[in-house]
């Protein structure tokens, strides 16, 4: 069994609905990790001090499936992932086994994505139907679909512990300054935006639901809701139907913006793929 | 075909009941209060109520406490408790706060429930309606006059 240790104040753990969200938690370990659960604000971050993961936001529960891959649904996923790694696929006669050794090199690279490569914003989704199509001569995944969504995860274990870092100055600005915009802009019959739940009501309960700070660190998070996966679009889309907004489409260049932008807002956060929410 | 004369009776009915409302743009506000019934029949306070709690009508629970629902579950701490509203907020106060909160509070998170147009990307089937109709406006307005001491 892989040991579950969490660090500071362990007994204080009194995150059940109703109840105040907890002080006293900053890290917890995950089979030997370090995870950073609160980091000082970055200077864009105007209207907060402090930039919190979502785990602290849920029941005690929910934050106990997360604490132990064993007990975290999400790697009946990327056991799946670990099939498809290693699945030759397409005119090369290649899986992304033959040419890669281990996932272990691909350290890091979540915490710099989005990044901009020739002048447009690359996600996770993109470098793997990149890998698929010019690499495998495969056909590239649904950009929000189950397949997809658990090789993003997998790829992104590899960066847990790690603090998320993405460039928002130098090309990455225009996206960033777009991503923001969004961030701010009331939409829907409710007429709210991001910020409106995100940065002014983090730790209040909307009926049953305590608010977080809506930080993707996490992702792609296994929800308890719906079973499966979830990818940062697919809960951007999410959120906007709830307001009733016409969401972006997975994908889309407005949703990889606000996906820079909300990223940016958890830099310094650990990257805790795959999370557990409910 | 033989319904067809009981429809159009049905049709001409409900629009002349509406014609007796006064739509979303037609609502005069003075400051951020709304003085006349938009509908000029009485609100139902059970009414009211139920429209309170439904979570795709008024959802009024989802933000505010309220004492009076103490059976239901999850009341929301994103808005002020509405215990003893009705010894706070005039009836008027009351309806413009409902209709569109934003002429009482700038930049609140609080929708605005009977307000059709100027909304940024809206979903197509609730393009041009109002959350709650007149009515059902009067009815939680009526509800929320019993909240007091
Ligand atoms: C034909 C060989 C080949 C195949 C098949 C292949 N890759 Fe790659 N992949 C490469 C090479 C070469 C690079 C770039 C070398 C480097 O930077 O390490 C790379 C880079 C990557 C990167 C890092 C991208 C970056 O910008 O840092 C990821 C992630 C990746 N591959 C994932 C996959 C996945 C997932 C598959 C299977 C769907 C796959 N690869 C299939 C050869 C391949
Ligand atoms: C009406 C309030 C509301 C609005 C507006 C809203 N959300 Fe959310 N969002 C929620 C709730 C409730 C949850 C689930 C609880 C939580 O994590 O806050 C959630 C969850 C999330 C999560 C998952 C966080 C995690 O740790 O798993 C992200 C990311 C997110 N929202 C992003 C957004 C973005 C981006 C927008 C704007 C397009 C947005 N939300 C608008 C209410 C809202
Ligand atoms: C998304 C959250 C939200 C929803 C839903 C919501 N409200 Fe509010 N409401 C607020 C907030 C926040 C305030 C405080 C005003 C401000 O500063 O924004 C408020 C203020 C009020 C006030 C003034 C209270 C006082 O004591 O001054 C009344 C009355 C009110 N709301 C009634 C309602 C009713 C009735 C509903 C349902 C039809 C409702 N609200 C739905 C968030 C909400």
């Amino acid at each position: 069994m892989r040991t579950v240790t969490t660090l500071l104040a362990a007994s204080a753990l009194l995150l059940g609905a109703g109840a105040a969200v907890a002080d006293d938690h900053d890290r917890i370990e995950i089979d030997g990790v370090v995870l950073t659960l609160r980091a000082p604000a970055p200077a864009y971050l105007e209207n907060m001090d402090e930039v919190m993961s979502g785990w602290l936001f849920r029941s005690e529960e929910t934050q106990a499936l997360q604490l132990d891959d064993f007990d975290n649904p999400a790697f009946v996923f990327l056991d799946q992932a670990m099939d498809d790694w290693s699945r030759v696929e397409g005119s090369e006669g290649k899986s992304c086994a033959s040419c890669h050794e281990d996932l272990s090199g691909f350290a890091g690279l979540k915490t710099v994505l989005p990044r901009v490569v020739d002048g447009g914003l690359q996600t996770m989704e993109d470098i793997i139907n990149a890998e698929r199509v010019n690499r495998m001569g495969a056909e590239p995944l649904k950009y929000d679909s189950a397949a997809m969504n658990r090789m993003v995860a997998l790829i992104g274990l590899q960066s847990r512990g790690m603090p998320m870092n993405v460039a928002v100055d130098g090309d990455a600005a225009p996206f960033w300054e777009q991503g923001r915009e969004l961030y701010y802009t009331r939409v829907g019959q409710l007429d709210m935006a991001c910020a409106n739940c995100h940065e002014d009501n983090y730790g209040n309960m909307i009926r049953a639901d305590r608010l977080s700070q809506g930080q993707i660190n996490g992702f792609p998070v296994y929800r308890l809701k719906n079973a499966k996966l979830n990818s940062v679009h697919g809960r951007f889309k999410g959120c906007m139907k709830n307001i009733r907004a016409t969401p972006y489409k997975p994908g889309s260049e407005e949703f990889k913006a606000l996906e820079l932008y909300v990223a940016s807002r958890g830099n310094g956060l650990s990257v805790e793929t795959p999370s557990v929410r409910n | 075909m033989k319904h067809t004369g009981v429809m159009l009776a049905v049709v001409a009915f409900a629009s002349a009941a509406t014609a007796a409302e006064i739509a979303p743009q037609d609502v005069v506000f003075e400051g951020g209060a709304v003085a006349g019934s938009l509908t000029g029949v009485p609100g139902d306070p059970a009414s009211g109520r139920k429209i309170f709690l439904n979570r795709k009508k008024g959802n009024c629970l989802a933000c505010h406490a309220n004492a009076d629902l103490a059976d239901q579950p999850f009341h929301g701490e994103v808005g002020p408790p509405l215990d003893g509203v009705a010894d706070r907020l005039s009836e008027a106060e009351i309806r413009g706060i409902l209709v569109n909160s934003k002429m009482t509070f700038e930049d609140t998170i609080m929708p605005a429930f009977y307000r059709d147009e100027g909304f940024n990307r809206p979903l197509e089937k609730f393009k041009g309606k109002t959350i709650l109709t007149a009515q059902e406006v009067e009815d939680v307005v009526a509800y929320l006059l019993t909240l007091g001491e």
